[in-house]
């Protein structure tokens, strides 16, 4: 009887797993492009997600009404990740099944690295708009919109040295994260090598809700400014430390800083007055394209687009530029090594700035500097 | 002659391996054949380690009685040193892929070992809150051992490339631990370890040294688990202190609590549910954890309600009824 | 030295409010003998009643403060009357499994409810600082130790001099005996119960006021540690809470503060480590009573 029941209960199993396989047939795309985005769409990080799938859609949306990639549609679909490594790489094959041709992710490095194998064996086209480690990107087939973490780092240490004029700096960065302390090592090193100095170190980790020591560790040290390589959520927490223990020093960041004005809403945004951050995207820009964009992204979604959303959207044109270039005609004629290979003849006058690639795939752009002022994000 | 010979098919050795290697040949006809999507095929794969860890998880919560809310301390361990090895050393991938299953093993055992000596005076909610205490220890304490990639985690781990023998491999090393957790559980041993469950004190009585059980339990279970971890790393390519957290050690649980406590069977179904579930339910990934949750609770209570009690009886009495009127009559 | 007080004294701040917490925990614990997972997740919600609060009716901050400890009272009478009550009698386990899954349930209703983003609350309780010395000390640090020594203060008064006390007192000894007495032990829990999410509720007020902000987390993040304080000081004991509180928020502070910054990277497990230390050297804690095991 046991026996027979353990084979039951076995055999139920499979076939289990053999029905739920057979739920996932894959729609007919013969006529229309399939651009796939993996990301977290839900737990802790899902405002990453969910900012590049809107920012993809809105770009989508305006590819299809003006016609579409050579008279064919784009199709948008995407998969949750939940930022953890082994549901990425389902999400990725899932993707896959449902006939993706373009890859716009995955939205964090982690899950992106995970997957590096599986998008080199297809050799598809992966433009990710945000995964910053450097080994994020490093498969032939691989481009990225943002800058990688060094870079943000080699060019906040520059700005910060040769035009604000700062010397010693004290840091606040999140040793649980990799894109902060990736930020935070290439800082460092160039900062050190201008002649500045780094007065203090003052890392926190995921779990930290009290910043009191870390921001009287930095005040007593003596620096110019805090440098902040960390996202908007943990800043705001500094910025209110910072602000009830009666320390003004200058505050300076990377593009997570984007965005904080979300954060700190009404009396609270006076905080991050006089904030100064690298970013490649500045939704109060002038520019008549950030400005539609904005506006519809406002629309939509009730809520500012932040450099995540720009980045998609301008990994989108990006696709639909490459596979002109490469002259697909049609959706069932993709040839991924002409696309991949298009990447590089490519310009795009995009949303974070005109961009051109490299066979390393990444983007040659110039960094924008943003300060808030009277709440504003003002590029400078 | 004969009878031997039927003696031999009925046995259960005969019965469970001719149903393990049934199930690897219609799945992996079924992957080789491309009927399962990537998707599913990748699926597959998670289910082997994530089975593998909540069947370490069992011996400790379901066979000895005590909560352990760290598992994923022993699980990085294994897959830390595991995969360390893999990328440090210079083998055939399959030479590199045992070499870690047994480093990645033994360094869990070890330091099973350890913590389940330092803390046999502690029971119920002490030992709980230590091994879950250890396990957010064991996770910061990595990122800053070198070589193992810090914040950013221990990249490029070899992998299968074919999918066929990628699944193999992780079915193998599943069966196997299913195979000693079964030999174990109905060994001498076992029924030492379930007596420790149900009454510590009268076990004791009897002469059974609860200390060295305790320790033999957590020993085995932190080697599985350390197993578990191995075959992760080498299905993901890159592990991450993140990947180990609170959490991992709760979903582990919820799959032990859903199969039964105690079951092998349970949990081996409960965890292929749960790694399923996404897949199951496709459009309600927000409601999951809440599900989670809500299967702790509600299996809970379903175990201490008197109705429920009553059932279960019924039934063991009715499957005892049925089975020895089966057994009667397969003596004949 | 000016950098050595400055950090002592946010230790100290720290501490007291991981001693609140851990007040909570040791209270339900010292009586009921189970530990409350999810007191945690109780502060969480009540500082989620207090962002609702806030923003969307903008009323007076003592109605506020009000609804905050009603929602938590209620909430603590409902899980125990829904999840707990059901399973008295059954092995510290189940019980124990069924805390985390309350504990899981508070966390992921509160995401979806209210998503992931951490809230920002606006001109809660804003006291400012008083300069003492070249020291700036934040009045809402003051208002913490006060009311954290209050607390303690009245619940060893309510535990030793009332009817009521007396009957916690007699049910964490011994439940059936306490029955035997004429001791309504289910209400005595229930009561207990509502006492410690109260306390959760007044824990959400200072947090709330202190650091400002909420996130589906907060209460498991933080109620981790503070759970860890209380098991340090000897979980059961009031005093131990606080004793436990205060020395956690030091280490951690003084860790932070004074740690060679190429071990930084462990500092938020140095919490954690110091606390399977003690558990293995003194496992009842530091003002713990041992429990001898009887047949």
């Amino acid at each position: 009887m046991k026996k027979t029941a353990r084979f039951l209960s076995l055999m139920i199993a499979t076939l289990m797993v053999v029905l739920s396989f057979a739920g996932c047939g894959a729609a007919d795309n013969s006529n229309v492009f399939v651009l796939g985005i993996s990301g977290p769409m839900t737990g802790t990080a899902s405002t990453y997600g969910n900012a590049v799938v809107n920012g993809a859609q809105i770009a989508v949306d305006k590819i299809n009404a003006a016609g579409g990639i050579n008279g064919y549609k784009i199709k948008l679909i995407y998969q949750d990740d939940e930022a953890t490594v082994d549901k990425a790489k389902t999400a990725y094959e899932k993707l896959m099944d449902n006939g993706m041709q373009v890859f716009i992710g995955c939205v964090t490095s982690d899950s992106s690295i995970a997957c590096n194998d599986l998008i080199k064996a297809d050799g598809i086209l992966q433009i990710t708009p945000s995964a910053s480690a450097i080994e994020a990107a490093v498969n032939p087939n691989s481009f990225r919109v943002c800058f990688t973490d060094p870079l943000q780092g080699t060019k906040m240490a520059e700005y910060v040295y040769n035009t604000l004029g700062y010397r010693k700096a004290a840091a606040c960065y999140n040793q649980d994260d990799s894109y902060s302390t990736g930020m935070y090592d290439a800082f460092k090193e160039r900062f050190t090598e201008l002649g500045g100095k780094i007065a203090v170190e003052a890392p926190f980790g995921k779990d930290t809700s009290d910043f009191n020591a870390q921001i009287t560790k930095v005040a007593s040290s003596g620096a110019d400014f805090i440098y902040l390589p960390i996202y908007a959520e943990k800043a705001a927490q500094i910025l209110i430390t910072a602000d009830s223990k009666g320390v003004k020093l200058p505050f300076v960041g990377g593009d997570g800083l984007d965005g904080i004005m979300n954060y700190l809403t009404g009396d609270l945004g006076k905080l991050a007055e006089n904030l100064i951050f690298l970013t490649p995207f500045v939704s109060t820009d002038t520019d008549p394209k950030v400005q539609a964009f904005t506006n519809t992204f406002i629309e939509k979604y009730d809520m500012t687009p932040d450099q995540f959303a720009a980045d998609a959207y301008d990994a989108v044109y990006l696709a639909k530029l490459a596979i002109e270039q490469a002259g697909i005609t049609a959706p069932t004629a993709m040839d991924n090594a002409a696309v991949v290979a298009a990447m590089t003849q490519i310009e795009l006058d995009g949303l974070t700035g005109k961009m051109t690639f490299d066979a390393s795939g990444e983007p040659n752009k110039d960094a924008k500097v943003a300060k808030i002022i009277n709440g504003e994000y003002v590029a400078q | 002659m004969k009878s031997n010979l039927r003696k031999i098919f009925a046995s259960r050795v005969f019965i469970g391996g001719a149903a393990a290697i049934a199930i690897w040949g219609v799945l992996a006809l079924l992957i080789a054949a491309g009927i399962f999507s990537r998707s599913m095929q990748s699926l597959l794969i998670q289910i082997c380690y994530y089975v593998t860890l909540a069947l370490s998880l069992d011996l400790v919560v379901g066979y000895l009685g005590d909560l352990s809310l760290g598992h994923a301390a022993f699980y990085a361990v294994g897959a830390y040193s595991g995969c360390a090895f893999a990328v440090y050393t210079n083998l055939p991938l399959a030479l590199k892929f045992i070499g870690g299953l047994l480093v990645g093993g033994i360094c869990a055992a070890i330091v099973g070992f350890l913590i389940s000596c330092a803390i046999l005076k502690l029971r119920g909610d002490y030992l709980a809150i230590v091994t879950l205490a250890f396990g957010e220890f064991v996770r910061s304490i990595v990122k800053i051992i070198p070589g193992l990639g810090g914040t950013k985690g221990l990249l490029g781990i070899p992998s299968f490339d074919s999918r066929v023998v990628g699944f193999t491999a992780s079915y193998i090393v599943l069966v196997l631990v299913i195979v000693a957790i079964y030999n174990f559980t109905h060994s001498r041993h076992g029924r030492t370890v379930t007596a420790i469950r149900d009454n510590a004190i009268a076990a004791e009585s009897v002469g059974i040294n609860i200390k060295r059980t305790k320790v033999l339990v957590f020993t085995i279970s932190a080697f599985i688990a350390g197993l578990a971890g191995v075959v992760s790393g080498f299905y993901k390519t890159s592990i991450t202190p993140g990947d180990f957290d609170y959490n991992v050690s709760i979903e582990a649980l919820v799959m032990v609590v859903l199969g039964g406590m105690g079951s092998i069977r349970g949990t081996v179904i409960a965890s292929a549910i749960i790694v399923l579930l996404p897949e199951l339910l496709r459009g309600m990934d927000e409601y999951r954890m809440l599900i989670y949750a809500i299967v702790l609770i509600a299996m809970m209570m379903i175990k201490a309600s008197p109705k429920c009690r009553a059932l279960k009886e019924k039934l063991d009495g009715k499957i005892n009824g049925f089975r020895s009127r089966f057994t009667r009559k397969r003596a004949k | 030295m000016q950098m050595l007080i400055s950090t002592l004294i946010d230790g100290l701040n720290l501490g007291s409010v991981y001693a609140l917490v851990a007040l909570g925990y040791s209270m339900v614990y010292g009586i009921a003998k189970m530990l409350n997972f999810a007191h945690g997740d109780v502060i969480m919600v009540g500082i989620y009643s207090i962002f609702v609060c806030l923003n969307m009716n903008s009323l007076p901050v003592p109605v506020t403060m009000l609804i905050c400890v009603a929602v938590c009272a209620v909430l603590g009478f409902t899980v125990e009357k829904l999840a707990y009550k059901p399973l008295r009698g059954s092995p510290s386990l189940s019980v124990l499994i069924t805390a985390i899954g309350v504990s899981y349930l508070l966390q992921n209703l509160a995401l979806l409810f209210f998503k992931s983003e951490r809230r920002f609350l606006q001109n809660f309780l804003q006291l400012g600082s008083i300069q003492i010395g070249s020291f700036e000390l934040p009045v809402i640090s003051l208002v913490i130790w006060g009311t954290t020594l209050v607390i303690m203060i009245v619940l060893n008064l309510l535990i030793k001099y009332t009817s009521m006390g007396r009957a916690m007192l007699a049910v964490s000894e011994d439940k059936g005996a306490a029955q035997l007495m004429g001791v309504n032990v289910n209400r005595t829990i229930s009561i207990t119960f509502v006492i410690g999410s109260a306390l959760a509720g007044v824990a959400a007020i200072l947090y709330a006021a202190k650091y400002q902000n909420v996130d589906p987390y907060t209460g498991s993040v933080f109620g981790i540690k503070a759970f860890a304080a209380a098991v340090f000081g000897g979980i059961g004991s009031i005093p131990g809470a606080m004793i436990g509180g205060l020395s956690l928020g030091l280490i951690e502070a003084l860790t932070i503060g004074f740690l060679p910054e190429s071990l930084s990277a462990v500092s938020d497990g140095i919490a954690y480590a110091l606390l399977v230390l003690m558990l293995i050297l003194k496992p009842s804690g530091l003002l713990g009573k041992k429990k001898v095991e009887k047949v």
